[in-house]
């Protein structure tokens, strides 16, 4: 590792001395390729699960939402706890593109298309079930303010769940726009490389880009506002789903934590998406030297941070709880911890806040074995946390007599599962037909973040002359 | 396929830092650059070339302040104009509770405005093929044009030499 342009206590973010065409090769070739049988296999399992999951979809529009166990008190099950969690799932996916464009982070660029991807599908999922849960599907766009012929009657613009309907639309098309124009530039790589119908497809999907110098300015201009915009939103996005708690009276929701400590939870459990994800993808597509240990170490920092401020959050509500002396908030806290659903919130620390301390230990950060569990570990603390928050704050509320015990019917755990193979389905035809690593942004790092120098009057094709001009280099300096 | 009807010759590049010098001096010797072509965004290639600042965030501002307008205004007018209503004992204008969809809509405004903006004045849309000097400048080559009204073939080609290009062609464009 001599010196060039490669700051030497960093470690390189692409690996295997790679020449610009061969990082086109590399990542154009999945797209390229006729699928394997894993993919095959694994197409058809998360097709059929999506199936099912549309099966109990049609079920619950014919029969209604008295399908699902919900009831007078439990209002909410379910739905919201699946909606909040895919929700939260999507937010890595912006702060990958986003936020960490804005602290010129360089290794965002191997997972930043994959992780956008993630984070389209997981909204698309969560969008899914407020849209069911209103029963009438075919008048949800009453949602919106339109002009009609009721007066014209309007939404109600007081309320989070309104805010929530802006918000999500909001975020879905300004992430579909931002990861989109991204893809642009790469699918005219693609078209360049096809021929027949196949270059017909790419040439109407790229828009017919050329990689003009001026259309470059205006793209990164474009991408930088994009990520400027994406920001606040990505953090809006979580803070209003969490105001559809904490706007309620209802104790254990109506906190002023909520909105941190929901936009906390949902980084980390998208992150640990982003991991189960790529971890797969790099195995399968043979992307090791494009998302290495380095994205996964740094990626399973962002997860040991905000599963920490997690763990802190769920503290401070105990301690506010306790300290606040309303004896209400005090019990829903008490039930929260020791009630009937003792065993998921028993779930939520176990796995939200205590197991991702295995990461202070370096070598577990950078294990595949162990990134990979965690992150599913993650994921089920995730979805405990939604479903402690919701039923067991739905379960025991003023009044015992309404006091009852939610568990889900098979209609319930069948769209759940069925929004787990709409993600996966969708995830799969993405690694088929775009990059899932940015061609050009890998390209665009390559020297400073690459693991070679490439001089004036190089051609970047041999390890030897990187290795000798790399040293003829670093005695200049 | 769109037609410009220009003779452009044009040299291939192997690197962008060739690709810089070359650019920087044929800036110095006032030759009228028609275009260049990279397989990615290479940080002062448009200063080289003396382009202008893109004025697209000037763009993005005024359609978010749009935004802003649109939701606060609209959100107004409909709560004490066409339709006030009380809803939990709160004023008619309930500006606070304005703030998180008057924020979305900036959002949404500006994204799509610049968007949009973007793709138009670029003259990229689904459908469009823009004509492409070398198919090879969206793997790994880098392409510098001269329009041929501008810059006469030899005068080109000794450029080309002497800036270390790989290959020089000539097309229609």
């Amino acid at each position: 590792m001599a010196g060039g342009y490669v700051a030497p206590v960093r470690r390189p973010l692409v690996e295997g001395h790679k020449s610009y065409h061969q990082i086109t090769e590399d990542l154009c070739s999945p797209t390229e390729r006729t699928p394997s049988r894993a993919w095959i296999i694994a197409f058809t399992l998360s097709v059929a699960v999506l199936a099912f999951g549309l099966f109990c979809i049609v079920w619950t529009i014919w029969m209604g939402t008295g399908s699902w166990n919900l009831n007078r008190t439990i209002g909410w099950g379910y739905d919201i706890t699946n909606f909040v969690w895919w929700i939260g799932i999507g937010h890595a996916g912006t702060l990958i593109s986003a936020i960490l464009m804005l602290f010129r982070q360089r290794w965002r660029t191997g997972v930043n298309r994959a992780a956008e991807a993630m984070t389209i599908f997981a909204v698309i999922c969560a969008a899914l079930f407020p849209v069911i849960h209103v029963g009438r599907v075919w008048v949800v766009y009453y949602f919106f303010p339109y002009p009609n012929t009721r007066g014209s009657l309007w939404p109600n613009f007081n309320s989070p769940l309104l805010w929530d309907v802006f918000a999500i639309s909001t975020y879905f098309s300004v992430s579909l726009l931002f990861w989109y124009t991204g893809l642009v530039p790469d699918f005219a790589t693609l078209r360049n490389r096809a021929s027949g119908l196949r270059k017909k497809i790419y040439n109407t999907l790229s828009f017919g880009w050329t990689g003009s110098a001026k259309h470059w300015q205006r793209w990164e201009s474009l991408s930088l506002v994009l990520a400027g915009l994406s920001t606040p939103l990505v953090l809006s996005v979580h803070t209003i789903v969490s105001f559809d708690f904490a706007t309620s009276v209802i104790p254990g929701w109506h906190t002023t934590i909520f909105p941190p400590y929901f936009v906390a939870g949902a980084i980390f459990s998208g992150f640990a998406m982003v991991q189960t994800l790529m971890i797969i993808t790099r195995k399968i597509l043979k992307l090791e030297e494009y998302i290495t240990l380095e994205h996964i170490e740094s990626m399973n920092k962002v997860i040991l941070v905000t599963g920490t401020i997690v763990g802190v959050a769920y503290l401070t509500e105990l301690f506010i709880a306790w300290y606040s002396g309303y004896v209400y908030e005090q019990f829903a806290f008490f039930n929260r911890a020791m009630g009937i659903y003792w065993w998921s919130y028993f779930g939520m620390m176990a796995c939200n806040v205590i197991s991702p301390q295995i990461f202070w230990v370096k070598k577990y950060r950078r294990s595949i074995f162990v990134t990979f569990f965690m992150s599913i570990f993650v994921n089920i603390g995730m979805w405990f946390e939604r479903f402690v928050i919701i039923a067991t704050t739905l379960a025991r509320d003023y009044l015992p007599s309404s006091w009852s015990y939610y568990y889900p019917t098979w209609v319930e755990i069948g769209i759940f599962v069925g929004t787990i193979g709409l993600f996966f389905t969708l995830y799969m035809i993405f690694t088929r037909v775009a990059p899932v690593v940015a061609i050009a942004e890998v390209k665009h790092i390559l020297k400073v973040g690459g693991d070679q120098y490439i001089g004036e009057n190089r051609t970047h094709t041999s390890h030897q002359a990187h290795e000798s001009h790399s040293e003829a280099h670093s005695e200049n300096h | 396929m769109r037609q410009y009807n220009k003779e452009v010759i044009y040299g291939i590049y192997n690197d962008e830092e060739i690709l810089l010098q070359a650019v920087r001096k044929a800036k110095s010797a006032h030759m009228e650059i028609m275009d260049v072509y990279t397989p990615f965004p290479v940080h002062g290639l448009d200063h080289a070339m003396g382009l202008s600042e893109s004025r697209l965030h000037q763009a993005g501002f005024i359609y978010g302040a749009l935004g802003t307008l649109t939701a606060f205004l609209g959100m107004s007018w409909i709560f004490t104009q066409d339709w006030p209503t009380i809803f939990g004992g709160k004023p008619y204008w309930p500006v606070p509770s304005f703030i998180p969809i008057t924020f979305e809509l900036t959002v949404l405004f500006a994204a799509w405005g610049m968007t949009i903006t973007f793709y138009t004045i670029c003259g990229l849309w689904p459908g469009v093929s823009n004509p492409q000097l070398d198919l090879r400048t969206t793997d790994d080559k880098f392409c510098l044009a001269f329009d041929k009204d501008e810059v006469s073939e030899d005068e080109a080609k000794a450029f080309f030499q002497s800036t270390g290009a790989e290959e020089v062609n000539s097309k229609n464009i």
